[in-house]
């Protein structure tokens, strides 16, 4: 097959690993291929930051120089990665002033993990400054646009990871998830998401915004390429002494049927906060289980309504905490001309991070502080082991539980800006997952007002294997047409 | 309702700077926060033992073997001032 008969919008990761192990396609033409996409559509997407075209080739040429018989399965396979992982010698800044320019000395794990795999990294991808924000707005640098609406976001903070996968500006894509980071904007742009469970990916060379849930996963454009790339990041790592790994690999999945699965439809996830386009996707995805074999009943699990409030005093509390180190002394942005030490900390802290960042410096530093820490810190991690039981409880019951894994689909850019505790209140569904660790994806489920919607699928720690199984016969079953307008016009 | 005074502490303990206008926002912004959260408050949670980490781990070791880590020169490439292998900041207070 010539290379120029090669559609961008037709091809998946494994497609791309199908193409190179039977030669119909170099790796060089293949990164050419997605850097032409890249120069076509970013200027309406923009998804990267930073596109690393030399290296890119540079790494393309050297998988080229390999026979064939010697390449590793996914050696030549392109990816894209929030710039929120450390890369040797590339620049990473956190979608934030006060990182800018910096490059760091090292590679974070799974960085490591994909050179020994042997991907080509084209480039680093858009995100909400610290990974705080449900939209990309919060980026220093740009906002990112939905390739299925130009005028809507994304979702975020893993936003341009969802949209340079959905606009096919790379076959896959690495983001983080901290309380719906994957999931959300997996949702909003029609692609999959997965958030594994906590522990699973090392997240040692993660720019850390709140370390007890942070977790590292896949955006991808069907179910077998999060499993390959979950396969690919999974392990533990001396480096994070949080890091378990899997119990073994996921491989890929094949299920088709649900027979004999139990699904829990919790009851909270789809009251009134849910528009009703969603819901309407969202009830027919649960007929399909049903149809697919699987049962499913209504559950209820009172206490994840307190999870936004919990969500918002832990994960503040420890981002303030992590983002003590931007000091303006060993990396990142110092500001000139101060007095002092004092003077020097707080004008380069002021300058260098964004308004989110600060309201979010903010609150934890409150909730930290002397007096108030039992009233909220505690409290709330103690609504956190109220979460994880009733979790556990219903995993007694049910195999899997679902929900929409947005209420809304995407939202136009500058629609909730105004509002921060309303922009909070969008994660209702993916924070509680975080606060009890446990794994979760979002696949594309149907449409609304001709935007994507997503349905999440939550499973009990270190089910993922189970989980993508069920993910992928769903998938099959929609058959959904996931070409984004955009994709078209550009072709 | 925070205080304009609690919230210029709270400043100084993160290190920001806020004029006044921003100091009069965050107060507003802050306090509808701080009202959200609130509701755990309400919440009967005696006898509760709080988590930090969702998924419990104890005793993780590894063997005490040294690791070639990065070199003074690789750990200082980022600095903004550095001189003969130090970081230099302005004086102190």
């Amino acid at each position: 097959m010539s290379p120029h008969r090669l559609d961008v919008l037709d091809l998946t990761a494994h497609r791309c690993r199908e193409l190179l192990e039977a030669g119909d396609v170099s790796a060089t033409e293949l990164a050419r291929l997605y850097l032409h996409r890249i120069a076509a559509v970013d200027g309406a997407v923009q998804a990267y930051l930073l596109v690393d075209e030399e290296g890119a080739l540079a790494k393309a040429a050297a998988v080229d120089a390999k026979p064939r018989g010697e390449r590793l399965p996914w050696e030549g396979v392109p990816i894209g990665l929030k710039d929120i992982f450390c890369v040797k010698g590339m620049e990473t800044t956190c979608g934030s002033r006060i990182l800018k320019g910096y490059h760091p000395p090292y590679d974070a794990t799974i960085i490591g993990k994909l050179r020994a795999a042997g991907l080509v990294f084209l480039g680093k991808l858009n995100m909400d400054e610290f990974a705080m924000g449900s939209s990309t707005e919060n980026s220093a640098f740009q906002t990112t646009h939905n390739p299925w609406d130009l005028e809507r976001v994304p979702g975020g903070s893993s936003g341009g990871s969802a949209a340079c996968v959905a606009a096919a500006e790379a076959p896959w894509a690495l983001g983080t998830d901290t309380g719906g980071s994957i999931r959300q904007p997996a949702s909003l742009c029609g692609v999959v998401g997965l958030k594994p469970t906590y522990g699973a990916v090392s997240r040692y060379g993660l720019v850390a915004f709140a370390s007890s849930l942070d977790q590292i996963g896949p955006l991808t454009r069907d179910v077998k390429d999060a499993a390959a790339l979950l396969d690919i990041i999974a392990g533990r790592d001396p480096r994070d002494s949080t890091s378990i790994g899997l119990p073994e690999p996921v491989g890929t999945p094949s299920r088709t049927d649900l027979e004999g699965l139990r699904f829990g439809v919790i009851k909270e996830f789809i009251g009134e906060a849910c528009e009703p386009g969603v819901r309407e996707v969202f009830d027919s995805a649960v007929e399909m289980i049903s149809s697919l074999g699987g049962v499913c009943e209504e559950v209820s699990l009172p206490s994840v309504e307190q999870g936004i409030a919990a969500y918002y005093l832990i994960a503040p509390s420890e981002a303030s905490s992590n983002l003590a180190r931007f000091d303006g002394v060993r990396y990142g942005h110092r500001a000139s001309g101060a007095d002092d030490l004092y003077e020097m900390y707080t004008r380069t802290r002021s300058e260098g991070f964004g308004p989110e960042v600060k309201r979010r410096i903010m609150i934890g530093t409150y909730a930290l502080s002397a007096g108030y820490y039992d009233a909220y810190y505690a409290q709330a991690q103690r609504t956190r082991t109220l979460i994880i039981r009733d979790f556990a409880g219903a995993f007694d019951r049910f195999d899997f539980l679902v929900s929409p894994t947005s209420p809304s689909v995407a939202f136009k850019i500058g629609e909730k800006t105004a509002d921060p505790l309303a922009m909070y209140l969008s994660d209702l569904c993916t924070i509680p997952v975080n606060l009890a660790g446990l794994p979760g994806i979002s696949v594309p489920a149907g449409f609304s007002q001709g935007l994507p919607v997503g349905l999440q699928i939550i499973g009990p720690h270190f089910s993922e294997k189970g989980m993508l199984g069920a993910a992928h016969a769903l998938e099959q079953r929609l058959a959904l047409p996931l070409v984004p307008p955009l994709a078209e016009v550009a072709r | 309702m925070i205080s304009r005074k609690e919230v210029e502490h709270v400043a100084r303990l993160a290190r920001l700077h806020f004029d006044d206008e921003e100091l009069a926002r965050l107060q507003g912004e802050l306090s509808q926060i701080i009202d959200y959260v609130q509701q755990l408050a309400e919440l009967d949670l005696s006898g509760l033992q709080p988590t930090s980490h969702a998924v419990a781990l104890k005793n993780v070791f590894r063997p005490d073997v040294p690791v070639q880590g990065l070199t003074q020169d690789e750990a200082m490439s980022n600095g903004p001032d550095v001189e003969r292998g130090q970081f230099v900041v302005p004086r102190i207070g």
